[in-house]
């Protein structure tokens, strides 16, 4: 399969990879299949029928209702089992399981900033354990990214002004490619880099191998205290905002709106559009912040705000 | 045959003469000489795109040129050679003269499209002289409205002002097709190459305002800071990949569907009979058409769009796929029991087949969500669409060119040569995409001045393969110009060809017939004693 030099088929060290290359080969023998039959339907016909003086009379045939009843209903038959198949590992993929770790990555011209909850920082690198689900969620800074692992079978775009997500759960270990795939201006060749997929034992010694670093969610703690959200958002929820504890992933009630569930998004343009969805029974008071925070510090303190509980319950905070 | 003494080419020799012309042959040529032009621009800025690939590092020009380089080849070959090649060439040559009228329903309107298109063409021109755009010819946002430091405006008041001209050109043949036909010429007795270009004017005139209108909206964003697409400004980046597929994704079916009708005229000339399935090919291009435009989001998978708008994306891709297969199925049944030639023309719609088979299957793949989300973006998907735009749409036109060449120039070419030129071009064109299939799958993004040293092998193939198609490209230029003044004089049906444009002499006059022909068969009424004769 493999010349030194040449590699005809991908590296693959995901769950899902082979789902994905499965379909692949089911496509590839039904178009193999396909262009051999009509290949060789037109190469035999033109050598059968070539005109010579011997066979120089077309048959007057105009068409035949079964044939076209036949060609059109096998393939479309072929093509709803791809579609079906596709689209069902698609839905499959969409969803990330319960409990996969959350890894925050921003792209922006032209390189991949990570950071990993436990607090570790890396650029156009990402090391991750074998046999544990992560959770990749993406923003960026400026233009449209595109997070690719081929390796993984995997690609996201991550696009500015909102949060996108994918996840995956690596099962070889090894070093594989980090492509940026959306064309993004000049050095869009070079926002590349690597994944790598450790044994979960180096893993952990990886992770602890950081300096000195804090987690996201204690940077996001920070956060709020120096930009006074803490001023006014009180946990016990006496204060002039609502509390965050236990906010992610509530139910929030909007005053003159209906209510929506507080996800990465919500909380992004709370704070940087403050006005666009008022909590029931709170006033528009709060200013904006846009342009006084990053992108990689919204994370931080959306990091945070999850670390305070989910669902409505509370949480360890930090 | 003698030389016909009065016909259009010789009815006026003065520059004025062409540049003020209303006669729809002579727009033809105009078409054809503009846009042959632009053909080998865009192939000239895809060979220096293949040598710079030869090496990981890029081997003549770093990132910068290389964008540029990219984005104009894909602008110029898309909106500037592929969308107006045969419609506005062989469509504008033709559609009277299939249909037995003497010229268009609007002939000054058909000139003011070629003007048109030449103000488009000389502004995107001057945006490449001046340095060029680096967007990618898909324009995407927030990076072409506010972060390229390119000439975006001139290129996009370029396109927006060629749309005209494709408006202007669908109108022009959907009033001639509907008013013009000559008496006998009922709908379902006019030559598919018609259906073909019916279907593309609508999509002519349906898509081509919103590819305008969003290029408008760019401009706006770009010069005064309107937010509608960049999120810092309070707009959103996918509003545009939406309006930009809504036109991009038809216009795909605005390259291929003429080209189809190309082959559809030709294989059953060359095979002596009647094609199969008469309604079945006529009515797939008008399914192509409609179903074309409810398919754009399979462009965005990946883009962030919601889950189940990427599932009914999906499964309307599938279902555009059907009306291709059944036309791939009904050339291929046409030649049962035909009488089958093998001049030029027949082995260009040989190659179409082949080639346009291998890139309809391809978008199987990337019609199928789990798969797209590996390549899209990648070379699967350059391969992909360059099977059925260069390999499909090109073949179709070079096709078509070789087999209306005695109509429109009155010569026949070395036929050795053309023969050649064909093979030339079918094998070139294979080594060149094939081995972009495989990188696609490896993982290879597409718009990458430089690469892992493990993809070079086979970019070195595509560039071998690519130096050969470009000299297969070459070849119809040089013995086309030929014979205008070599070639033996072609006769007025040198094909034995059923069908109006066959039975006025060649090159035709000015008022194409000298009587309005009256018309009592079919298409494609050829019978066994024509084939008798054409041995």
């Amino acid at each position: 399969m493999m010349l030194p030099n040449l590699p005809l088929f991908p590296e693959r060290a995901s769950t899902i990879g082979a789902g994905v290359d499965h379909l692949y080969f089911f496509l590839l023998a039904v178009a193999a299949f396909f262009a051999t039959l009509i290949f060789t339907l037109i190469f035999v016909f033109a050598i059968k029928y070539r005109r010579r003086p011997a066979w120089n009379k077309a048959q007057p045939i105009h068409g035949s209702l079964p044939l076209e009843m036949l060609w059109t209903a096998i393939p479309l038959a072929l093509s709803m089992v791809m579609f079906f198949w596709g689209a069902g590992l698609y839905f499959e993929h969409a969803r990330a399981p319960r409990g996969a770790a959350e890894i925050y990555v921003v792209g922006k011209q032209w390189m991949w900033k990570l950071q990993h909850p436990e607090g570790r920082r890396e650029i156009n690198e990402l090391h991750v354990p074998a046999g544990r689900p992560f959770k990749i969620i993406l923003a960026s800074e400026d233009v449209i990214h595109s997070f690719y692992v081929p390796a993984f079978r995997l690609k996201q775009d991550a696009v500015p002004g909102r949060y996108t997500s994918l996840w995956f759960e690596a099962n070889k270990a090894g070093k594989y490619h980090l492509f940026c795939a959306q064309y993004c201006g000049t050095n869009h060749a070079l926002m590349a880099g690597w994944v790598y997929v450790m044994e979960p034992v180096e893993y952990e010694r990886w992770l602890s191998g950081g300096t000195g670093s804090e987690t996201m969610a204690m940077a996001g703690e920070k956060l709020f205290e120096n930009l006074g959200c803490a001023n006014c958002h009180h946990p016990d929820g006496s204060g002039r905002g609502p509390s965050q504890v236990g906010l992610f992933g509530s139910k929030v009630v909007l005053a003159g709106a209906p209510p929506v569930i507080a996800d990465e998004a919500y909380i992004r343009e709370s704070i940087l559009n403050p006005a666009a969805k008022v909590v029931a029974g709170y006033q528009p008071i709060m200013p904006t912040f846009q342009g006084q925070i990053s992108e990689e510090g919204l994370l931080q303190i959306i990091a945070y705000i999850k670390s305070l509980g989910r669902d409505g319950k509370s949480g360890t905070g930090q | 045959m003698s030389e016909p003494t009065e016909n259009y080419l010789n009815a006026g020799y003065g520059l004025k003469s062409w540049l003020l012309t209303t006669d729809h042959k002579r727009i033809a040529l105009l078409y054809l000489i503009s846009i042959t032009l632009l053909f080998f621009v865009g192939g000239a800025l895809a060979g220096l795109i293949r040598v710079n690939l030869l090496t990981p590092q890029g081997l003549l020009v770093g990132a910068e040129t290389y964008n540029r380089l990219f984005t104009m080849h894909g602008l110029i070959m898309i909106f500037f050679f592929l969308i107006p090649s045969i419609p506005a060439v062989l469509g504008n040559f033709l559609v009277p003269m299939m249909i037995g009228a003497r010229d268009l329903a609007f002939p000054r309107l058909n000139l003011l499209s070629w003007y048109l298109f030449v103000g488009g063409s000389l502004l995107a021109i001057v945006s490449a002289v001046t340095g060029g755009v680096d967007t990618g010819w898909t324009f995407y946002t927030p990076y072409s409205t506010t972060y390229s430091n390119s000439h975006v405006l001139p290129m996009a008041a370029g396109i927006f002002i060629t749309g005209f001209s494709s408006i202007l050109t669908g109108l022009n043949f959907i009033v001639t097709i509907h008013t013009m036909r000559a008496p006998g010429l009922t709908w379902f007795r006019l030559p598919l190459f018609l259906w073909s270009l019916y279907a593309t004017s609508i999509i002519f005139i349906l898509g081509t305002p919103v590819i305008a209108i969003t290029l408008a909206l760019v401009g706006l964003e770009r010069i005064f800071g309107v937010g509608i697409f960049n999120p810092g400004l309070g707009g959103d980046p996918v509003l545009f990949q939406h309006l930009f597929w809504f036109y991009s994704h038809p216009a795909v079916y605005v390259m291929i569907l003429p080209a189809m009708g190309v082959v559809s005229e030709i294989i059953p000339c060359f095979a002596r009979k009647r094609i199969f399935g008469y309604s079945f090919v006529a009515f797939s291009s008008v399914a192509i058409a409609v179903l074309g435009f409810l398919v754009w989001g399979h462009h965005l998978f990946v883009s962030g769009q919601s889950i189940y708008a990427g599932m009914v994306f999906s499964f309307l891709s599938f279902l555009v796929a059907i009306p291709s297969a059944i036309k791939v199925f009904n050339w291929t049944a046409t030649l049962y029991k035909g009488s089958i030639a093998f001049d030029t023309p027949m082995l260009y719609a040989f190659g179409f087949i082949g080639l346009f088979t291998i890139g309809g299957l391809t978008g199987l793949f990337v019609a199928s969500l789990a798969v797209d989300v590996h390549v899209h973006d990648t070379y699967f998907v350059v391969a992909h669409f360059h099977y059925i735009m260069v390999g499909g749409a090109v073949m179709g036109y070079l096709g078509g060119i070789h087999y209306w060449w005695p109509k429109i120039s009155g010569r026949l070419y070395p036929e050795a040569w053309a023969r050649l030129s064909a093979v030339v071009i079918f094998l070139g064109f294979n080594l060149t995409f094939f081995p972009q299939f495989l990188l696609g799958y490896l993982g290879m993004p597409r718009r990458y001045h430089a690469y892992p040293p493990e993809f070079q092998v086979l970019h070195v193939m595509s560039t071998a393969g690519s130096t050969i198609l470009g000299f297969g490209y070459l070849m119809p230029l040089v013995y086309l110009l030929w014979s205008l003044k070599y070639g033996a004089l072609a006769g007025s049906n040198p094909w034995g060809a059923t069908g109006l444009e066959w039975r006025t002499p060649s090159p035709p006059p000015t008022e194409d017939f000298e009587h309005t022909p009256v018309v009592a068969e079919e298409a494609y009424a050829y019978s066994g004693e024509e084939a008798e004769q054409h041995v």
